[in-house]
């Protein structure tokens, strides 16, 4: 890209916000009532996370993959990906983030990070469908956790946070690239959604900074 | 008064509005006139599948020919555009008067001329009337293609573009040394960084200009319009800050077509408005482009 510093975040924006917010809006409409089986699942990996037994763990790896291929295939390839060139190539990361997450096993971790992870989980599964209506878009617009891609990037980056094992850096690369193009796209689109991102981005790699310093005093998995 | 002139007008339909006939320039290699305000299609045209929103692009479309308009223009790069304006042509039943411009844009110079046939089908025109290469990606290799594709008589005009000022001297380069018909740049009443060369070079070499982010994607409307329009705006017919800002850029002698994009009939009506009726000359260009950096 020559002349780059030329460039704005809002160069990259292909499409209005009403437009974004519709395909949302329609989204929903075709993958509804599935938001109910995601909520439960999402309360499944709390549970499992409160009474922990190995076969557990994996199952919430399991369900956690389920929902990225999820979200690849049925919003980023079939519908988004119809607005949005790029979010081809973000299909194909979100399959591959599926298969890494498959492999790894959660068990909770009671320090600092692990309670920033759980509230980063909670906030996504509770609090985030919420901010549609709250900030004046209508429930038909709401993003959830397992079905909308934003909400189900934080409540995994929460579920990496509260890991006991801390999780190798690469699964964090899917992760936070999408916190980086969504939240450009909010930025540029005007959304106050896109701090949230930043946020969690920040406090996840912090919160991660602080455990790997606090290594030698704390038991590994 | 003016605002509250072009408040009023808004609110009429389309079919109420007196339909003057717009301002044509020629382009310059040929001799053959379009109106100077075209329809662009970045962001306000990918809308996707959603069929409510393909309607009201097609509704935009309609007004579009209605007013007289002829020239749209669209990319590989917009999204779902191109297949949007192919859903609209398909609905208005393939107005003939349509100046169908298109882009070239992928950085595999032999991968053009599949992405073209890609493009004119998604148009479900027989050929395209303008073809560009988009932000001059891989020009050295696009451009030959589509000189061959002038030659053999399957595309009418060849032309690059670029915006908000990228890469003017190469794109000097490229008006000094090939036979292009078309440029597209950046230009309105704050971005005149192409007066100095691109447009003089355009005159000299006779070739056609069009400009594109006409309000800046909008901001720049949105940063004028809580002021009033200066009251010899009127003398102009300019009844609102869209054709006021319009008339100036496409006033300028080496502007051959302007292409705001809308998603909105109104807007489009609007739009094509400024480009019938009178249009300021240098000196009022000045005291227009004063006006709105003073603002």
């Amino acid at each position: 890209m020559s002349e780059w510093w030329k460039y704005h975040i809002s160069d990259f924006l292909l499409f209005s916000p009403r437009t974004y917010y519709r395909l949302i809006e329609r989204y929903n409409e075709a993958v509804w009532p599935g938001h109910l089986a995601t909520l439960a699942l999402g309360v499944v990996i709390l549970v499992l996370l409160y009474r922990p037994a190995p076969e557990r763990r994996r199952t919430i790896a399991g369900i956690v993959a389920v929902l990225w291929a999820f979200v690849a295939g049925a919003f980023l390839w079939k519908r988004y990906a119809t607005i949005n060139w790029a979010a081809t190539y973000f299909a194909w990361l979100f399959a591959i983030e599926a298969v890494l997450l498959a492999t790894l096993t959660f068990r909770l971790s009671r320090d600092f990070a692990g309670r920033v992870g759980v509230g980063l989980f909670l906030f996504s599964l509770a609090v985030y469908p919420l901010l549609a209506p709250l900030l004046g878009r209508g429930w038909r617009q709401a993003e959830l956790f397992g079905v909308a891609p934003d909400p189900t990037v934080l409540a995994t980056l929460g579920l990496l946070l509260m890991a006991e094992q801390p999780p190798p850096w690469w699964t964090l690369v899917g992760p936070l690239a999408w916190c980086l193009m969504s939240g450009a796209l909010l930025w540029a689109m005007g959304s106050p959604e896109v701090w949230i991102l930043v946020m969690a981005a920040i406090l996840v790699l912090g919160a991660r900074r602080i455990r790997r310093s606090d290594a030698p005093s704390t038991t590994g998995a | 008064m003016a605002a509250s002139a072009a408040a009023v007008m808004l609110r009429r339909p389309p079919s109420a509005l007196a339909r003057a006939i717009p301002v044509t320039k020629p382009i310059p290699s040929s001799g053959e006139k379009i109106p100077v305000v075209g329809l662009g299609s970045w962001i306000t045209f990918n809308v996707g599948d959603d069929p409510e929103l393909r309607d009201e692009c097609a509704a935009v479309m309609r007004a579009f020919f209605q007013e007289g308009g002829r020239l749209i223009d669209s990319s590989p790069m917009y999204g779902s555009s191109q297949g949007v304006i192919g859903y609209g042509l398909t609905k208005l039943g393939r107005p003939p008067t349509l100046f169908a411009a298109d882009k070239v844009w992928i950085s595999s110079g032999s991968r053009g001329p599949q992405q073209i046939e890609e493009s004119r089908t998604l148009w479900g025109v027989p050929r395209f009337d303008l073809l560009q290469v988009h932000n001059l990606l891989d020009w050295e290799h696009h451009l030959p293609t589509l000189f061959a594709m002038k030659a053999e008589g399957r595309v009418r005009y060849v032309g690059v573009t670029t915006s908000e000022g990228r890469r003017h001297g190469e794109m000097e380069r490229i008006m000094q040394t090939q036979p292009i018909d078309f440029v597209q740049v950046t230009y309105n009443a704050l971005d005149r960084e192409v007066e100095e060369r691109i447009l003089r070079l355009a005159q000299e070499r006779r070739i056609a200009v069009i400009a594109n982010r006409p309000f800046r994607q909008g901001a720049l409307i949105r940063q004028v319009e809580r002021h009033s329009l200066p009251g010899w705006a009127a003398a102009l017919g300019a009844a609102s800050w869209a054709q006021f800002l319009l008339k100036f850029i496409v006033s300028h002698p080496a502007i051959t077509c302007a292409i705001p994009a809308t998603s909105k009939v109104a807007h489009v009506v609007e739009n094509l408005s400024a480009a019938a009726g009178p249009l300021p000359d240098a000196e009022v260009r000045r005291r227009i482009a004063a006006y709105v950096e003073s603002l």
